[in-house]
């Protein structure tokens, strides 16, 4: 990319991956990935005019993650992105669709641009903060990106360009989706057994009252049937009969 | 066992509410109407000469039976949707209906009294041309039916097989109509296009070839369009380009015998097929040898064939439609005419009238009248049912179907017995519209709302409003007391125009329901009847219809107003309806003409200084115009500019970009998210409902800390489906994204699943139910989105200022039965709990509690989750019979439901409909602020009674008691 003809202009900005990735110019050749231009646009009369802002370089593979290499602002375009903010002007951003599991970087057909925008006086009052999150799909199509500043309030505070203007505070992720979870029929089985095992430790209190206490109940029911049928016979037995069953 | 006593203990310890009806207060609240659509075959139960009964098979796939007195359906089968369940052909005999189904798949035998199955007979498939009766010596006893390459019989007791050919030449020849006179012959017709026409008699007993010929006919292309069987196997043709009739003696099969037109001194109307209608009273005997020709879209002659010779037996000029009907032995036509042209189109009235077929003779004392709707269409078909009357001669009935799938029964001299609406079997869309104050009320209301004008004049308006109030009481206590004394069924519920006004809770309300016919409907929600109906004609068949609400009734002394955006979905060409909810009149506001295709509206929370809300249409130049479009809007539109947004979503193309207006109207593009058209597809994209509540900002956990809900309502929940259908690979794709910056809040996807996906997004929640092709199951998932313990900016909302990203959880869970369709409910302040509305295909409208549905739903019980009311998860949502609110009220093919809050915060008014429409009132929190209908008035003032009483006489012991220790 012509991008690659300012990398000793090039400034390192905070990094933030999936993994942890300390480049430095030795490792990225390594890399098993590409690069391709972030542009941004900030005009007075809103009409996009994009210009270059950097480049991100993507790695490919299992786990995609990017850095990013981006210029300073400029004095010329500093006192431009003021402008802009004083009229409520937006802070466009693009980046061209892009396949990132394909194997070679020539592969990558751009079809289109996805953007992204935040309010020119957000972008001042953070001071150049920006957290930019590069979306992809299940297949890692590059569907979207997106621009927060932090703080993202516009409040009207000045900002002095020398200081605060100059140097780009990126905050950097790449999202794949999320797996959304299924039913988890395992776990609540799992659970139920356990509670059923509680149970089956003390079998007495499984049993319902019949079973418990049958040794019981039989003889005395026998007893009284017994002691019924010599009723019948005879008045002195049962007498006797029912005071034994008490 | 145990695990069965555990579950039901936990059931009746967590929710002990209980949300089932009592017997006592079936149809009190609620209401079903059912319908059986578009009328495709039609007739009248004849084998009885008191059958109270008409036949109906309809384009919505339904076979039913409508009592003729009162226009109610006896038995109705509500068959599968699509080409599946399409009725193709409805031969009927005697107490028999011989339906075929689904393109010849099923034969189907129905006893029509009841509506029970005789049998039903699995047919080779084959694409279905034609069916017809077969009779012999004066009995019906075998159907036939024709395929693209094979006859088949069947005997008309057990629809056995009686025996199956196949069909000569049928690669060349394309057969269409089977014919049988009455002997035991069954003529099969075929035509090679423009060349000639193939015929083959089949012997009704064995199946075997008794003749086949071809007769030469260069002009003809279809049979069934322009043939028809009359007199003795006699097979007769009109050609319009020759001008001529053809005849054909199917007996001899010499050759085409023409007749021109010209010779009975007849002449076609230029640029008119013209067709033929004959009559075959009983398919044991042959048809009759009368027959009308049609000439003109308004014009029709009755021609009989006479000992060979074809004569003119009278010429109808103007009539509309004819149709003929036996009773009996006699056969009579019936024409349908205008009346009078010199009155204005809109309410023609028609007369019809009987005329002897034979002779052509008109019958005395036939005439009825038939005065067509001004708000409905056009006629399109007579169905008359003719019966001998005392004296022998010939009464009749007609059923008349309009363009706008009116069914209107009357008797003479032009009494409408029953109006059937079919056109409400298919509703597209609908709203529910509050209903205006009364007169006296608006007067009161009104009165706030002029300038003043001197305190006196106000203090005198005051005082005459009063009294007016007064009287109006006085009037409605009058009624009470006059209603109480008359017995309780005479006492009449009708809403009428005139009575309509806005009940105390605000319980009753205007449905206004769109159609796919293009029929509108004002609906009183309290009965189900039909206030106004206006039927717009000149709707593309491939209409999406959008209904917005642009004032309400809350703006006196302006009327309320929506406004019907008709959108042809190839063209994208739209047009505006503007009307009065309440009395379906058209609005006087003329609507501006698009010219352009629409791809997006868009109404704006804002209003014009008379109170209607901006509708903001966007075509496909992005350029935007605003109805209504006065100065004071536009200058609105151009301050307000910067902050309205809107979203495109080019399902094609898989791209959804965002908009921003700028001041001259024009707009820009501000984010693009492009998802891949080769691995998904977007199904849906939804919003949140504009007029929802949310109550509570967060939710109070157990350890008495506040979490925030994440509430954006610029949310939209966009549901994708993968291209590749393999279960394995198979997903659905959910992406949350905020419409105003296009930023992607979150992004799950729900692999090896299918749709289709229903969804509801409210509040801080998404609920979603798809297939799992895994499992082989269907599956609710919840999303829910939260803050966290802290909100960013507690006291607005803005898309632009929320850099962070929102918790999310997630959890889903297994359910019993696929689904129709869901919503969820609606409640004026959002206090109430929330309940998820599923229809069910079987016809059931469950109301699932969203408590059910929440991730936050702990693996195990803990004493938190336990003071947060938390039911521990179990992986699948059962379905309790007690939470269907329809009861056995079932609703066949509920395409849609709607919700509507209403002036009681616990209730909401639930509107099913798709076949059937079904209203009801749900209470998710039960009806925690209305008193209950057996509350006990007596006994609670009683207590107050006697409580008084017992403290002014212990107030007055104690009295006596302080007096007497003073003296001591």
């Amino acid at each position: 990319m012509s991008a690659c003809l300012y990398r000793d202009s090039y400034q390192r900005v905070f990094l933030c991956c999936f993994k942890d990735l300390s480049v430095n110019d030795g490792l990225e050749t390594e890399f098993n990935g590409f690069s391709v231009p972030l542009e941004h646009s900030f005009e007075v009369d809103d009409v996009a005019k994009f210009q270059l802002r950097g480049s991100l370089v993507l790695k490919t593979g299992r786990e995609p993650s990017v850095s990013l290499n981006q210029n300073q602002l400029s004095e010329e375009d500093r006192t431009k992105l003021k402008e802009v903010a004083a009229v409520d002007g937006l802070y466009r951003i693009r980046v061209p669709r892009v396949f990132l599991q394909a194997d070679k970087q020539t592969e990558w057909q751009t079809d289109g641009h996805l953007t992204a925008f935040v309010r020119a006086c957000a972008m001042v009052e953070s001071h150049l903060s920006d957290v930019i999150t590069l979306h992809t799909d299940v297949s890692g199509y590059l569907i979207a990106v997106s621009i927060v500043t932090f703080p993202g309030a516009c409040r009207g505070t000045e900002v002095e360009d020398e200081v605060d203007l100059e140097v780009f505070n990126t905050t950097l992720s790449i999202m794949a989706p999320v797996n959304a979870p299924g039913p988890e029929t395992a776990l609540f089985i799992q659970r139920m057994e356990q509670e059923f095992e509680k149970k089956g430790k003390n079998p007495q209190e499984q049993k319902s009252f019949f079973a418990k206490y049958w040794m019981y109940i039989v003889p005395l029911v026998l007893f009284l049937m017994m002691s019924g049928a010599q009723d019948q016979s005879g008045g002195g037995g049962g007498g006797g009969g029912n005071g034994g069953g008490r | 066992m145990a695990k069965l006593i555990l579950l039901l203990l936990k059931c009746i310890l967590l929710c002990g509410t209980v949300y089932a009806v009592f017997e006592d207060q079936v149809g009190k609240f609620d209401w079903r109407q059912q319908y059986v659509g578009k009328v495709r075959f039609c007739h009248f139960d004849a084998h009885m000469q008191s059958s109270k009964k008409v036949l109906l098979a309809t384009e919505s796939n339904v076979f039913a039976a409508l009592n003729t007195r009162t226009g109610e359906v006896l038995w109705r089968h509500v068959d599968k949707t699509g080409p599946e369940g399409n009725i193709d052909a409805f031969l009927q005999n005697g107490q028999d209906a011989v339906l075929v189904v689904g393109n010849g798949r099923f034969l189907r035998s129905w006893e029509t009294n009841i509506g029970g199955l005789n049998w039903e007979a699995v047919l080779d498939s084959g694409s279905f041309q034609s069916a017809c009766l077969i009779g012999q010596q004066g009995t019906v006893k075998n159907v036939a039916v024709l395929k693209k390459t094979a006859i088949s019989l069947h005997y008309l007791s057990n629809g056995h097989q009686k025996w199956i050919e196949n069909l000569p030449d049928s690669d060349t020849v394309d057969y269409q109509t089977v014919y049988s006179g009455g002997n035991s012959e069954v003529y099969v017709l075929g035509v090679v296009p423009h060349s000639h026409i193939a015929i083959v008699a089949f012997s009704g007993d064995d199946g075997e070839i008794l003749q086949q010929s071809s007769v030469e006919a260069p002009w003809l292309s279809s049979i069934p369009e322009s043939c028809q069987m009359v007199d003795q196997d006699l097979l007769i043709c009109v050609d319009s380009t020759t001008m001529s009739l053809y005849t054909l003696d199917l007996k001899l099969q010499l050759q085409l015998n023409q007749i021109p037109l010209q010779s009975l001194e007849l002449e076609v109307d230029p640029d008119f097929r013209p067709s033929l209608v004959s009559h075959q009273p009983n398919p044991a005997k042959q048809p009759r040898s009368e027959f009308f020709l049609q000439l003109a879209p308004d014009h029709y002659v009755l021609l009989q064939f006479n000992n060979g010779q074809l004569v003119v037996l009278r010429d109808f000029k103007p009539a509309l439609l004819v149709s003929f009907a036996t009773t009996g032995e006699k056969t009579v036509a019936a024409v349908m005419s205008p009346k009078n042209k010199t009155v204005a189109p809109s309410s023609q009235a028609s007369s019809i009238n009987l005329f002897n077929a034979e002779t052509g003779r008109r019958l005395l004392d036939t005439t009825l009248i038939f005065t067509m709707d001004p708000n409905g269409g056009k006629p399109e078909k007579l169905n008359v049912q003719a019966f001998l009357k005392k004296d022998d001669s010939v009464g009749y009935r007609v059923m008349v179907q309009t363009k706008d799938h009116t069914l209107t029964f009357l008797q003479q001299p032009g009494r409408v017995l029953w109006t059937r609406e079919e056109a409400l079997s298919d509703v597209l869309t609908m709203e529910m519209v509050d209903l205006p104050l009364t007169g006296t009320q608006a007067e009161l209301e009104g009165e706030f709302g002029k300038k003043t004008d001197g305190l006196m004049s106000m203090v005198f308006k005051r005082l005459s409003s009063q009294l007016i109030l007064l009287q109006a009481w006085v009037a409605h206590l009058w009624k009470l007391f006059y209603d109480a004394r008359k017995p309780r069924s005479q006492v009449k519920n009708d809403i009428s125009m005139e009575n309509l006004s806005r009940d105390e809770f605000n319980l009753q309300k205007m449905m206004v329901m769109v159609t796919a016919s293009g029929k509108l409907f004002g609906i009183d929600s309290k009965t189900g009847g039909i206030l106004w109906k206006h039927y717009l004609e000149n709707i593309p068949s491939n209409a999406a219809f959008k209904l917005m609400v642009q004032r309400t009734t809350a703006h006196f002394p302006h009327p309320p107003q929506c406004t019907l955006l008709i959108k042809d979905k190839d063209t994208g060409l739209a047009s505006l309806h503007v009307f009065n909810p309440i009395y379906g009149k058209m609005s006087h506001v003329s609507p501006p003409a698009l010219p352009q295709p629409i791809l997006q509206s868009l109404m704006l929370p804002f209003m014009d200084q008379d109170y209607a809300k901006v509708l903001l249409l966007i075509d496909d130049q992005y350029k935007v115009s605003a109805f209504p479009s006065t100065k004071y809007v536009l200058q609105q539109l151009q301050e307000m500019a910067s902050s309205i947004f809107f979203f495109l979503v080019d399902s094609n193309q898989g791209r959804l970009s965002g908009y921003r207006l700028r001041t001259d109207l024009s707009t820009e593009q501000i984010w693009e998210v492009a998802l891949p058209t080769e691995t998904q597809k977007i199904v849906s994209v939804k919003g949140k409902k504009p007029n929802e509540h949310v109550h509570s900002q967060g939710r109070v956990m157990g350890d008495r800390s506040v979490l925030y809900k994440y509430l954006n309502p610029n949310l939209l929940a966009v549901v994708t489906e993968s291209t590749d259908l393999h279960q394995e690979r198979s997903f659905v794709g959910i992406i949350l994204i905020d419409g105003v910056t296009g930023r992607i809040i979150h992004e799950a996807v729900q692999r090896k699943a299918r749709g289709p996906v229903h969804v509801v997004h409210s509040e801080n929640w998404v609920v979603y139910e798809y297939w799992s092709t895994k499992s082989r199951r269907n599956e609710f998932s919840v999303i829910e989105l939260y803050e966290g313990m802290e909100l960013y900016n507690s006291t607005a909302f803005s898309s632009l200022d929320r850099p962070l990203v929102p918790q999310v959880l997630q959890q889903s869970y297994i359910f019993p039965s696929s689904i129709s369709t869901m919503e969820a409910t609606l409640t004026e302040k959002g206090i109430t709990s929330r309940h998820l509305l599923i229809g069910l295909p079987s016809g059931g409208i469950l109301s699932l509690p969203k408590m059910f549905l929440d991730p936050r739903r702990p693996e195990m019980a803990s004493e938190q989750s336990r003071e947060e009311n938390l039911i521990p998860y179990a992986p699948e949502l059962m379905i309790r019979t007690e939470w269907f609110v329809n009861y056995n009220q079932t609703v066949s093919r509920v395409r849609g439901i709607y919700t509507a809050p209403s002036g009681l915060e616990s209730t909401c008014l639930v509107v099913a409909y798709g076949l059937d429409i079904y209203h009801t009132r749900v209470y998710p929190s039960k009806q925690f602020d209305v008193l209950k209908d057996d509350y006990d008035y007596m006994l609670i003032s009683s207590v107050l009674l006697a409580l008084f009483f017992a403290t002014m006489i212990s107030k007055r012991l104690a009295e006596v008691k302080l007096l007497n220790r003073a003296w001591r």
